[in-house]
């Protein structure tokens, strides 16, 4: 297949998860992304395991975040480790980077000298908080800048407290963000000729994850989000019925809908709460305690069935289990298979975008630390 | 000069997901025109989220929509159908998400428009693929939260199923459709070819849990389990989570549980030795981390732990986010203006090319606020004879 990205090759002196993401986003739309880490240890996601769980030296979270890549081994201190690098920049189309401001200036591989190198090399950063104000040095940690981006307010119900979104959010809105700007900047080169650079960061990734609530905030006299007292509230600016139920067996999710209609058909009494459009938002959180103690009497499938055939949005809430086994899922082939060699298998999902009727598998597993780089000396002329 | 300068999008998408990857393109200095139905537009229009109304339309259509053209037409009708067919033969992208067998039916499916322009870049979002069991069912945020397992990642053990307080999945399809778009016109600027860029929902929520999910296929199909309190991953071990203190909140990120105990002066924690207990008693851990925090303010616990090293920070809303400097110095706010005068602010482009903050002072279209112009420009003499 005919990948867009094909020919491209890009340096990742990027660790962890925002800017490896991006690069794994690359990799799977046709590019050559060659991994620069520091002998010994590596990128120190390597040793970052959730669960405990390793396949071989490696986490097995690495494995997924760099699958599809190659690993260079340089210690960017060493002076002849540098000057390979300079010479690999030289023959590079794109690279990036997430290292705390400052950092690559000392090394000397900054945007103003890597220009000199390479005059048409796309410069990627990425930085916990952009690169000026107060909270620069900070470090770019995901929760950390969830936490202050004001996002812990959206989740939950409003006696929890500040409820994180549980998966890394900003990391890796930042990733796709990176990459979007990556190629926006070859585009770019195309026309000019000339070195582009991106910088985009965690908490501005973030605070674009927010652009609708923020927009409503902004412009509504600055009213903070007032998030339902209800268990099972979806999303402090939605009126009723918007959430998830509990059933006799398990929990239903009810989309934004006609609620009078919605009640009529589950046979639940709203007349008291609900007199007008408005009463949705304004009876909010008695109206899901109200529609709660309906749903609570027959099984999910049961609602589910009744309200499909109505035309009404709704859906079982599955877990990782249940959700696995749809045929839905299957069909949509999310799931692919590395082969580590000597018999070793890993699963892990597929790029999410089909191209040309394809979808983008690639079986290549993450690389060993420094597995590539005597084949890379070799081929770039680099000792 | 912005990267997409000269390049022109027809997008044909309502709600977020669509036109979110609309307005990035537009962002980057991309034409896009919205292709609207007569007398009604994009169905977000009318979207209300919270009862603010903005100059007669949804505060979501302003924050998805700005920076872009309104071209109202009834495609029902054979001579618009011909007006945006000259439309799409002089656009680089087209966008909808439609469900499957619309586009066919309406004759502006991914074949019939690379017949009139081969070299287009075709995208479309659907909820759940165009050839699967599920393929006509809504493609709504809530609900593909809930069938990806995602609702079971956020909150505490207790808390029953619990979303993502925004439209999170939204948004990554929009976030993809724009990277395959973008891959695609930089393979049309190389070798001048077309494209057909396709997102499902389900997908781009799967690749949003890649490193959960993958988790679950390698370890024997064992579920997710949430920490009993101040839970902010349901794979991480103690401390990490927002523990309550006595005037606020702090956010701990990761830490030795011991040597927190040390410089919080919380005994108890120095026995917690074996660094996997972290993971194995993050409850018991959490539960003696949170009575402690409680014993004193947020600003005290951060200048023990700053000057330390360890990974922590405030817990703050909107109100003092955007008083604090660390936020102003980003510049993340931005005002607009439509035709008709009315201002309103919202945020910009995440995304800095060349130093340049990517903002844009034009503001949301009113529905078919352009088409004499788009006519006049795009519209040849003959088609409109010929009408």
């Amino acid at each position: 297949m005919n990948k867009p990205l094909e020919g491209l090759l890009v340096l990742e002196f990027c660790q962890f998860l925002a800017g490896p993401s991006a690069g794994l986003k690359l990799a799977d739309l046709g590019a050559r992304v060659i991994k620069i880490e520091r002998p010994k240890t590596g990128d120190a996601c390597r040793q970052l395991s959730i669960k405990n769980l390793f396949v071989d030296e490696d986490s097995l979270l690495f494995h997924t975040i760099n699958r599809n890549k190659e690993s260079y081994a340089a210690d960017l201190k060493n002076p002849d480790d540098l000057e390979r690098l300079k010479k690999l920049i030289r023959e590079a189309d794109v690279m990036t980077h997430n290292f705390r401001p400052g950092v690559m200036e000392k090394i000397g591989l900054d945007y103003e000298t890597v220009q000199n190198i390479n005059p048409k090399i796309v410069y990627g950063v990425v930085t916990g908080y952009g690169n000026e104000g107060p909270w620069k040095n900070k470090p770019g940690q995901d929760l950390l800048v969830q936490s202050v981006s004001g996002l812990t307010f959206l989740s939950g119900v409003d006696v929890d407290g500040p409820v994180p979104f549980g998966l890394s959010v900003s990391d890796i809105m930042c990733g796709n963000h990176l990459a979007q700007g990556i190629m926006a900047a070859l585009i770019k080169r195309t026309k000019t000729n000339k070195s582009v650079l991106v910088e985009v960061s965690l908490l501005e990734s973030v605070l674009d994850v927010q652009f609708e609530v923020l927009t409503t905030y902004l412009n509504d006299g600055g009213k903070l989000p007032d998030r339902s007292g209800a268990k099972g509230s979806a999303h402090a600016y939605l009126s009723a019925p918007y959430g998830m139920y509990e059933t006799a067996d398990g929990y239903i999710a009810m989309a934004m809908g006609n609620l009078p209609n919605i009640c009529a058909i589950i046979n639940c009494d709203i007349t008291d709460l609900y007199v007008e459009a408005g009463s949705a938002f304004e009876n909010r959180d008695k109206l899901i305690i109200r529609l709660a103690d309906t749903f609570k009497k027959e099984n999910t499938k049961t609602w589910v069935e009744l309200l499909e055939n109505h035309g009404i949005w709704c859906a079982e809430v599955l877990n990782y289990q249940t959700a696995t086994a749809l045929s839905t899922y299957k069909n949509l082939d999310i799931e692919q298979q590395l082969d580590l060699g000597g018999s070793k298998i890993i699963k892990t999902t597929v790029s999410p975008i089909r191209l040309d009727n394809e979808k983008l598998f690639a079986a290549k597993a993450a690389p060993k630390l420094g597995e590539n780089t005597s084949e890379i000396n070799k081929e770039f002329e680099l000792t | 000069m912005r990267p997409l300068e000269d390049y022109l999008v027809i997008d044909f998408s309502q709600f977020l997901s669509g036109p979110s990857a609309g307005l990035r393109l537009a962002d980057m200095g991309a034409r896009v025109i919205k292709i609207e139905r007569l007398g009604v537009g994009d169905i977000c229009r009318t979207l209300y989220t919270s009862n603010l109304i903005m100059n007669g339309e949804s505060s979501v259509f302003h924050a998805i929509n700005r920076n872009k053209e309104s071209f109202e037409v009834d495609l029902k009708s054979e001579e618009d159908c011909e007006m945006v067919r000259e439309l799409l033969k002089k656009a680089d992208v087209m966008i909808h998400n439609f469900r499957p067998g619309v586009m066919e039916r309406l004759g502006f499916d991914y074949q019939s428009v690379t017949a009139l322009n081969p070299s287009i870049i075709y995208g479309e979002i659907s909820g759940y693929g165009t050839d699967t069991e599920w393929k006509n069912k809504p493609g709504q945020d809530l609900l593909l939260q809930s069938v990806t397992g995602l609702t079971s990642l956020t909150g505490n053990a207790d808390s029953g199923p619990v979303a993502m307080g925004l439209s999170i999945i939204d948004m990554l399809a929009g976030a993809h459709l724009a990277q395959g778009l973008l891959a695609c016109l930089y393979r049309k600027a190389i070798k001048n070819e077309g494209g057909f860029v396709q997102v499902s929902m389900m997908e781009s929520a799967y690749d949003f849990q890649f490193e959960t999910i993958t988790t679950f296929m390698n370890d024997g199909g064992s579920l997710p389990e949430r920490s009993k309190k101040n839970n902010a991953n349901a794979y991480l071990g103690a401390p990490y989570g927002i523990y309550q203190t006595e005037n606020g909140y702090l956010a701990l990120a990761m830490g030795s549980i011991p040597q927190l105990g040390n410089l919080l002066g919380c005994e108890k924690l120095e026995d917690y030795v074996d660094v996997s207990e972290a993971f194995d008693k993050r409850n018991e851990i959490k539960a003696i981390l949170a009575e402690h925090l409680l014993s004193a303010s947020t600003e005290n616990w951060l200048s023990i732990l700053e000057p330390a090293d360890i990974w922590c920070a405030d817990v703050l809303n909107w109100n003092a986010l955007m008083a604090h400097d660390g936020f102003k110095v980003l510049n993340m706010i931005q005002e607009v203006e439509m035709m008709d005068g009315y201002k309103y602010k919202t945020t910009r482009c995440p995304i800095r090319i060349d130093g340049e903050l990517l903002t844009s002072s034009k503001g949301s279209p009113k529905l078919g606020q352009d088409n004499e112009k788009i006519i006049k420009e795009f519209i040849t003499q003959h088609t409109t004879a010929n009408a």
